[in-house]
């Protein structure tokens, strides 16, 4: 089986938020980037995992610039065979999703497997418009996936509880929570990442469709008011008569 | 032109999140100069389908074809496009729900539209333009994101909008979308709904608790309170990793992300990762004994406090409340 994973760069989540030119571009001071949490927790290690079942390959893509192949190697390390880097800066979501089906159409490919949304942009674009580029079945937020043969059982979460479908191969599937046990890279992984192949491919996508126009930070930070331990009952007044929420 | 929503069914049923992604679409129409018709896919009755137009749709293209029963993204978008084809939708709105949020991507690169996804808030319409914004780094900004191609996809996050019921009815008109067997290739097995508790993801109060609770057996309590604001209860990771509480429970960064009107967090120290899957919460409340716990400062109200002495006590002032 030949699984694609998608992996994408996002500032880690405890970086500090900010920005510049007239609030028009993300400040990226002081900002430690990682590989999006559930590309890597999830996506990138169920791949590992069924391909350690059932024998196979698992490449990883990521749209971006050289500076990216900090979190590419970190993938190679963890357990994909090998890499592409599609050279580009995009500006939006189609034109990574376009950059990555026009790649996996070339590759043979029985499975990709995607995050849930990056951390940054919190939009869950990519594995769905992949997956229309291509014409594939998808499904999204799933928490277990199994395969036999061309056929892969998913449980997925619905609004109030989870449903299992079977869908038929090639497909794109989104991770959510648990679909898989986070890896640590080992000293093994380490060494051998280095040596995988990467390889870097030249962008053909077409225009960006959207665009940030501007952020906006929120205007002030909270302020917390207090209410004594020994008097709950001016919170319930509180909640039910300044805030409104009972 | 007009604006299009999906209507989503279950079980013959419009979703709540889709009938506030119809007053979206209403509301959108309204700014542009034009009128708003929905789609449905799957068996509804005529009854069902005209109650959208209490939400400002004028007219219902319904395709009642058993195929659509279960959800299945590609089949869906093949249909919902077609519809925004036909019927001359320069705007397609759907909810930003859990379907929503795999079909919404679909039909945006069928009709090579600009998608703006999670919208928070009404557009802004210039000309050709659309403004949108939506809450990005996990609640801690919030960006404007602009299209301008001839048309555009918005996916509305659910609870933004607090649709307003009109007295309307709609007309249904019958919809016959050039969808194939093969299209179809999704199949239902089984379906687990959480029963006897209120859902996470859609509950409007949620309790919520962590290691400040010191072992899983001191959270009767907790379900106590729950039970009796009739609020969905949460945990922080610490304690589903240990497995003290179902992993279905952990909201944060690798969790859940809930924003309930109320979020009332007990014994959890408020680390960013967890703030990240809860501070779209319209109003958060902290207990926790350590005063320079992080949490305090995403808070509305709190109490710095012992939550064995605090949450009872909370029963018995709610109880009252209820009662008076």
């Amino acid at each position: 089986m030949k699984i694609l994973v998608p992996i994408s760069k996002v500032p880690d989540t405890t970086s500090k938020i900010a920005f510049t030119d007239n609030n028009s571009k993300f400040s990226t001071d002081n900002v430690q980037f990682i590989m999006n949490p559930t590309d890597e927790w999830y996506a990138l290690t169920k791949a590992i995992e069924l391909k350690e079942q059932q024998g196979g390959e698992v490449v990883v893509i990521n749209v971006g610039l050289a500076e990216n192949e900090q979190i590419i190697r970190k993938a190679l390390a963890i357990g994909a065979d090998s890499a592409v880097r599609v050279d580009f800066d995009a500006a939006d979501a189609y034109q990574v999703a376009e950059e990555i089906a026009s790649y996996a159409k070339t590759g043979g490919f029985d499975l990709i497997i995607t995050g849930k949304e990056t951390i940054d942009f919190n939009s869950f674009q990519v594995g769905g418009m992949v997956a229309e580029f291509l014409d594939w079945n998808a499904v999204s937020l799933a928490s277990v996936l199994t395969v036999e043969g061309n056929k892969a059982n998913v449980t997925r979460d619905i609004e109030g509880g989870t449903e299992t479908v079977e869908i038929t191969l090639p497909a794109v599937v989104g991770a959510t929570k648990d679909l898989a046990q986070a890896r640590i890279p080992n000293m093994k992984g380490i060494m051998s990442a280095r040596t995988k192949p990467l390889t870097v491919v030249v962008p053909t996508s077409s225009g960006a469709l959207t665009k940030v126009a501007s952020f906006e930070l929120p205007s002030k930070a909270k302020e917390c008011k207090y209410v004594q331990a020994d008097n709950v009952g001016e919170l319930v007044r509180l909640l039910h008569e300044e805030a409104k929420v009972i | 032109m007009s604006v299009l929503a999906f209507a989503e069914v279950a079980e013959g049923k419009i979703k709540k999140a889709s009938f506030e992604a119809a007053y979206y679409a209403a509301k959108t129409a309204e700014l542009a100069g034009t009128e708003a018709v929905a789609v449905v896919l799957g068996a509804a009755s005529n009854e069902e389908l005209a109650s959208l137009g209490a939400y400002g749709i004028t007219k219902v293209y319904h395709a009642n074809d058993a195929r659509f029963a279960n959800f299945d993204s590609k089949a869906y978008a093949k249909a919902v496009s077609e519809a925004a084809n036909s019927f001359g939708a320069s705007i397609v709105v759907l909810s930003f729900n859990p379907s929503g949020k795999l079909l919404a991507p679909r039909v945006a690169v069928r009709l090579k539209a600009g998608y703006i996804a999670g919208a928070g808030e009404l557009p802004i319409i210039e000309g050709t333009k659309l403004t949108a914004g939506k809450n990005v780094y996990s609640g801690k900004a919030k960006a404007y994101l602009e299209t301008s191609t001839d048309k555009k996809v918005l996916a509305v996050s659910p609870n933004s909008l607090s649709p307003v019921k009109g007295s309307g009815t709609a007309s249904v008109e019958a919809f016959s979308p050039a969808v194939s067997d093969a299209d179809f290739g999704t199949v239902v097995k089984s379906v687990d709904k959480l029963t006897g508790s209120v859902p996470l993801t859609e509950a409007d109060l949620v309790v919520s608790a962590g290691r400040g609770l010191k072992g899983p057996e001191n959270w009767g309590m907790i379900e106590e309170l729950a039970k009796e604001m009739g609020a969905a209860t949460a945990c922080s990771r610490a304690v589903s990793d240990v497995d003290w509480r179902p992993h279905h429970e952990h909201v944060g960064q690798t969790g859940f992300t809930v924003k309930p009107n109320l979020y009332i967090a007990v014994g959890i120290s408020g680390a960013i990762q967890h703030l990240a899957g809860v501070n779209q919460s319209k109003v958060i409340v902290v207990i926790n004994t350590d005063p320079e716990a992080p949490f305090f400062k995403a808070a509305d109200y709190g109490i710095v406090g012992d939550a064995f002495e605090v949450v009872p006590k909370l029963i018995e002032e709610y109880k009252k409340f209820k009662a008076a």
